[in-house]
């Protein structure tokens, strides 16, 4: 069995290499990297790849057939083969022992032969007669045991045969002849034979034993078989045999055999007529072939019955069967070659097992076993394959899906960007309507309900802008823009937009930008605006008592602000505890990598840009531990208790998002009961603007000491009058103040206390003002500075008198300004509280101030006019450059100019330079006195205000403006704000030289 | 037709225009610029602008049609008609003045001719609206009752 195995081995290895070299060639193809476009194309081809393993599966199953049967029929052979030989030894036994016993009978029949030429021919008279000879032959009877009977004739030739038949008593008798077998039948009756014919020998049988006696007096040349047996054996000197017959009496087949008997001893070489001479007599015996055989097979017997069946083959063609059922099956039989002696006749042995051979069970067995098992190996490989192919089907179908999912959620942004759109211009119609009701005589409830209507509609458009940022940014449509601006100033308005609630409220609410922080920045300021409004807008919400407390600064610093705020963990704004945001900086990465690289920063700042960070902190109530996690999630509310007040919940996931669009992170610490602080990060781009010409310029060169005893509040304050221009110190004790002031090394312009610091020593305010007073010294004004509560001037005690005036916080520069500028007596006519709205700061900067507006373009001009006009400018109009630098001839009346760029003929450039030329001119002349002041009364007007008023704001004009002599510009459809920061900027400094 | 439906016809219509981006929010910002000390601002600078754009479609057809373009002229006209459309907030005219501009840069007669007959169609689409919107400004007016707002 073994070279099956090998085979099958063979087989197998050469399969499972095919199956590696597939791979290995897959493995080629696609590098590992491209695993997924590997998986894609292994998909694709997996069709393919599936028939080539449904016909390796196929030839597997055939051929694991074909090995089974090839084992069967392996085994089987050799059990045959086995079977074979176990029979031709047998065979071969039988036919060697049959041979040897009868061997021993011929060697007898021999010696009997000896015995009778010994007594009965060398004696004279002879020592035997037939009764001796059958007395002795029945007592040898044992010794020759196939020989049924034996019998012995003389040659007796015919001159003496009357002799010989007289000397006998009977006549020579013939046997019967042709057909009839010879002389051994027992029912011959030797009376009725005839008597035999006249020959020239006879062959007279004399001696026989008992069983045969009949035969005694026959010439056995008569008997045509005996004859020629006879002739035979006297020619070869050897026992000969006849050919089988049947024995009358047992029916049965039988030989007979017959010996010569010589009349001397001959020597071997003997010719054949020297034998037949010396022949005298004839031993014959009968052979029982069947009862031999039998006998034989009885001692042979065992369990692996054979059938023998023996032949006489001397004619091959008429084969005489001698013993045996005459029974020709199939199946395997064995020929053994019979040598009794007589070289011509042949014989034959045929062996067959009597049952037919039992079936192969081990073959069977062994065959299916393996087969089972192959089959088995190809269910399992089929499997295999099978799963993979489903899984990789699975797997594209997920794929699928995943694709699916993904593009459905960019169609549901979309579609709420287009929703959110459609509704807007709708909601615009109800509020425009709910206006006009509001016009309308209305009695209170009506108004009551209007206005509740119109808060309601206008919190559905901000929630609507709401869900069209988060759309927008999820559809990835939202662009930032990139215009400078100044940080501090939007700051500022944010804290505006929170006065009135922070008021209510009594929080304390301040903004603190640091130094380093550049005054204008690119970036865009409309977004910082909205994640700070954002945070603001939420700490306000949870926010009962304390502060709120908005910080810029730039990362770079942070390494130095750690020190501070580990000296001083309860030094805040208010004195409440806050959370500590350090814990926040540690999760920004940009932090993280500033302590590991600080080059890196100093990379970032050359290449111009500027890494902000911003935190909003509060003292409100904090974010319970278990909503943290989910705070930046879209619409996730904090808790059922506090979500009503929450609003939607969208706008922190906004500032999130908006944050990342600005490269930066956002964080929050939060402790319950204490506070939460929320810090966010940016990058954005410095502008290369010189900065300090923003800076109003009214309050430069004043000093001002800030008297408070929370030193961070006090650092705000310095913070806005630094902005101002105002130098200033801090002071923490108040008894420190009168040394300060009347240290005389500096002389102090304003002292700005905080109403608490004031309240807490109030005797010693007054003490200290009226020392002052006292000493006619140049006494500084005192201001205060105060939380916004509605009476605070009428509950406030102790000397007020000296009190200049009083600065409700949250400090803002403008408002700063402003309640400075009156304080200080440099103040204008404008009533300075109307801060806040720009408008109608705008309105007191431009009324009654004569403008020329110059462009080519009439309905530009006219727009132009009507927009200034409506702040209360007078409002003169020029169509072309030429008409506006002969109107600005000096002397001339004109506060400031607004000139259009691009125009014909002469160019909003080019006349500019022509008009500052012209002012440079009379400029010298007054100075060289060549033309004398009273000529122009309003003297100093020497530089007027030029702005550009252009469509497009790109940098290269505006420093082209500046290069030709303009003082700044304006973008054309007028936005007020920008209007008031322009048009502030010239027309104080302007002031300010009037005064 | 009484006033409320009258008001809410206007609030409808300048809606419209401003959703079908025929005008944009600078005509909403001229609105606002009107008060009581310049009651018709509005309908003045309008009117302006139409004496003003029908002279320069007149000029620029004219231009156009000579046998050598002077795309200087014709580009300084399409200048000042965009400045004006802007002003007032005609956001289409503007819109295609704009590309108009790029063709005269290329000095391209073919696409110049078209974006004329463009400009006119917008400028009598935008103006016919404007007209339509006096009127019911005078409806409105006559009827007792005040412009709505749109902020």
């Amino acid at each position: 069995m073994n070279w099956f195995i090998d085979a099958q081995i063979m087989e197998k290895t050469s399969y499972v290499s095919y199956k590696s070299n597939l791979r290995v060639g897959w493995y080629k193809k696609f590098h590992i990297s491209k695993w997924r476009s590997q998986l894609y194309s292994h998909y694709f081809g997996s069709k393919k790849v599936r028939e080539t393993w449904r016909k390796l599966l196929l030839l597997w199953i055939a051929g694991s057939f074909l090995g089974s049967l090839g084992i069967f029929w392996f085994m089987n052979s050799q059990a045959m083969e086995k079977r074979r030989e176990m029979l031709s030894s047998m065979c071969d036994e039988r036919a060697r022992m049959l041979q040897d016993q009868f061997n021993v009978s011929m060697n007898h029949l021999q010696a009997l032969a000896i015995l009778i030429s010994t007594f009965h021919h060398a004696k004279e008279p002879s020592a035997i007669d037939q009764i001796t000879f059958s007395r002795y032959a029945e007592m040898t009877a044992f010794e020759r045991p196939l020989t049924s009977g034996v019998a012995y004739a003389v040659k007796v030739l015919h001159s003496e045969r009357e002799q010989f038949e007289k000397k006998q008593g009977w006549k020579i008798k013939k046997m019967y002849s042709t057909e009839q077998s010879p002389s051994w039948k027992e029912d011959a009756d030797p009376d009725n034979q005839e008597i035999s014919p006249i020959k020239y020998e006879y062959a007279a049988v004399i001696f026989a034993q008992d069983a045969y006696k009949h035969v005694i007096s026959f010439d056995l040349l008569t008997g045509k078989e005996d004859c020629e047996n006879v002739l035979r054996a006297r020619k070869s000197g050897r026992g000969v045999l006849t050919a089988p017959f049947e024995l009358l009496k047992s029916k049965r087949l039988g030989v007979i055999m017959t010996y010569a008997v010589y009349k001397t001893e001959l020597p071997s070489n003997a010719t054949p007529y020297e034998r037949i001479r010396a022949a005298i007599g004839y031993l014959g015996g009968i052979f029982d072939i069947e009862a031999l055989v039998d006998k034989l097979l009885h001692q042979l017997a065992s369990k692996h019955s054979i059938m023998v069946n023996v032949y006489d083959t001397t004619d091959p063609d008429a084969p005489i069967s001698m013993y045996g059922p005459n029974l020709t099956g199939t199946g395997i039989y064995h020929i053994s070659t019979l040598h009794f002696g007589d070289p011509i006749r042949k014989h034959e042995m045929h062996c067959r097992f009597k049952q037919k051979s039992p079936l192969p069970w081990l073959a069977i067995t062994t065959s299916i076993g393996t087969l089972v098992i192959a089959l088995l190996v190809g269910y399992i490989f089929h499997a295999t394959v099978n799963r993979i192919v489903k899984v990789e089907d699975d797997y594209r179908q997920m794929m699928e899906l995943k694709r699916r999912a993904e593009a459905a959620d960019v169609a549901k942004s979309q579609f709420l960007a287009t929703v959110s759109h459609e509704i807007r211009t709708p909601m615009n119609g109800v509020l425009g309507m709910l206006q006009m009701l509001m016009d309308t005589d209305l009695n209170i409830t009506q108004e009551d309900y209007v206005r509740t209507a119109q808060d309601s509609g206008k919190a559905l458009v901000s929630l609507i802008n709401e869900v069209l940022d988060q759309a927008k940014i999820e559809s990835g449509k939202l662009e930032l823009e990139a215009v400078p601006f100044d940080l501090r100033a939007v700051l500022d308005d944010v804290l505006s937009l929170f006065y009135v609630k922070a008021q209510e409220k009594g929080l304390e609410l301040a903004v603190y930008v640091s130094d380093q922080v550049p005054e204008v920045i690119v970036g865009d300021p409309g977004r910082i605006r909205q994640i700070i409004t954002n945070l603001i807008g939420n700490s306000i919400k949870f926010t009962e008592r304390g502060h709120i407390y908005l910080t810029a600064h730039l990362i770079e610093e942070m390494n130095s602000l750690h020190v501070v705020a580990d000296a001083h963990s309860t030094d805040t704004l208010s004195g409440f505890p806050v959370a500590d945001r350090r814990s926040i900086w540690k999760s920004f990465k940009i932090l993280n990598q500033e302590s590991s690289a600080p080059e890196s920063f100093h990379l970032s700042s050359s290449s111009g840009l500027v890494n902000l960070i911003i935190s909003v902190e509060d003292t409100g109530v904090g974010i319970p531990l278990e909503a943290q996690s989910r705070v930046f999630t879209p619409f996730m509310q904090v808790g059922p208790s506090i979500s009503r007040i929450h609003g939607t919940g969208i706008g922190l996931s906004i500032s999130k998002c908006l944050v990342g669009l600005m490269k930066g992170e956002i964080g929050f610490v939060s402790e319950p009961q204490i506070g939460s602080t929320f810090t966010f990060t940016v990058v954005l781009r410095s502008a290369h603007t010189n900065a300090n010409e923003h800076k109003s310029l009214e309050f430069r060169g004043m000093t001002g000491l800030v008297v408070d005893h929370i030193p961070i509040r006090a650092k705000v304050t310095k913070y806005h009058l630094h902005r101002l221009g105002i130098h200033t110190t801090m002071e923490t004790d108040p008894n420190q103040v009168l040394t300060r002031l009347t240290s005389r090394t500096l002389r102090t312009d304003m002292v700005l206390v905080e109403h608490d610091t004031w309240l807490k020593s109030i005797t010693m305010w007054s003490s200290i003002i009226s020392k002052l007073k006292g000493d006619h010294l140049d006494t500084p004004k005192f201001l205060l500075l105060a939380r916004p509560t509605n009476s605070i001037k009428s509950t406030l005690p102790g000397p007020m008198e000296y009190i200049s005036t009083i600065i409700t916080k949250p400090l803002r520069a403008s408002m700063l300004q402003v309640s400075l500028r009156r304080a200080m007596g440099c103040g204008d006519r404008e009533n300075p509280r109307h801060e806040g709205l720009p408008n109608l700061s705008l309105l007191s900067l431009l009324h009654d101030k004569k403008i020329l507006v110059v462009d080519d373009n009439i309905v530009n001009l006219r727009v132009a006019a009507g927009a200034l006009k409506k702040y209360g400018a007078e409002v003169t109009c020029a169509d072309r450059g030429k008409k506006a630098i002969s109107m600005l001839k000096p002397p001339h009346k004109f506060d400031a100019c607004f000139m259009d760029i691009q125009m014909p003929e002469m160019d909003g450039f080019e006349a500019t330079r022509k008009i500052r030329e012209m002012e440079a001119d009379i400029n010298n002349q007054l100075k060289s006195g060549e033309v004398s002041f009273e000529s122009y009364q309003d003297g100093l007007n020497l530089h007027i205000p030029i702005l550009a008023m252009t469509a497009d704001v790109i940098q290269a004009t505006y420093e082209e403006c500046l290069k030709c002599g303009m003082d700044g510009y304006v973008s054309k459809p007028f936005e007020a704000e920008q209007l008031y920061r322009e048009v502030a900027r010239f027309l104080d400094t302007a002031s300010k030289k009037n005064q | 037709m009484d006033l409320g439906s009258l008001q809410r016809r206007y609030i409808d219509f300048t809606s419209a225009l401003l959703r079908e981006g025929i005008l944009d929010g600078q005509f909403t910002q001229l609105q606002q610029l009107q008060d009581e000390s310049n009651p018709d601002f509005v309908l003045e600078v309008v009117t302006l602008f139409f004496e003003d754009s029908e002279k320069l479609l007149n000029e620029l057809s004219r231009t156009l049609e000579q046998q050598v373009v002077d795309f200087k002229k014709v580009d300084a006209h399409v200048h000042q008609l965009k400045g004006s459309s802007a002003s007032i907030g005609a956001q289409k005219v503007k819109d295609v003045c704009m590309a108009f501009r790029n063709y005269c840069e290329e000095m391209n007669q073919e696409g110049c001719l078209n974006c004329l007959r463009q400009v006119k169609d917008q400028y009598l689409l935008v103006k016919n609206k404007l007209e339509t919107l006096f009127m019911l400004e005078q409806q409105i007016l006559a009827a007792g009752g005040s412009i709505p707002m749109m902020w």
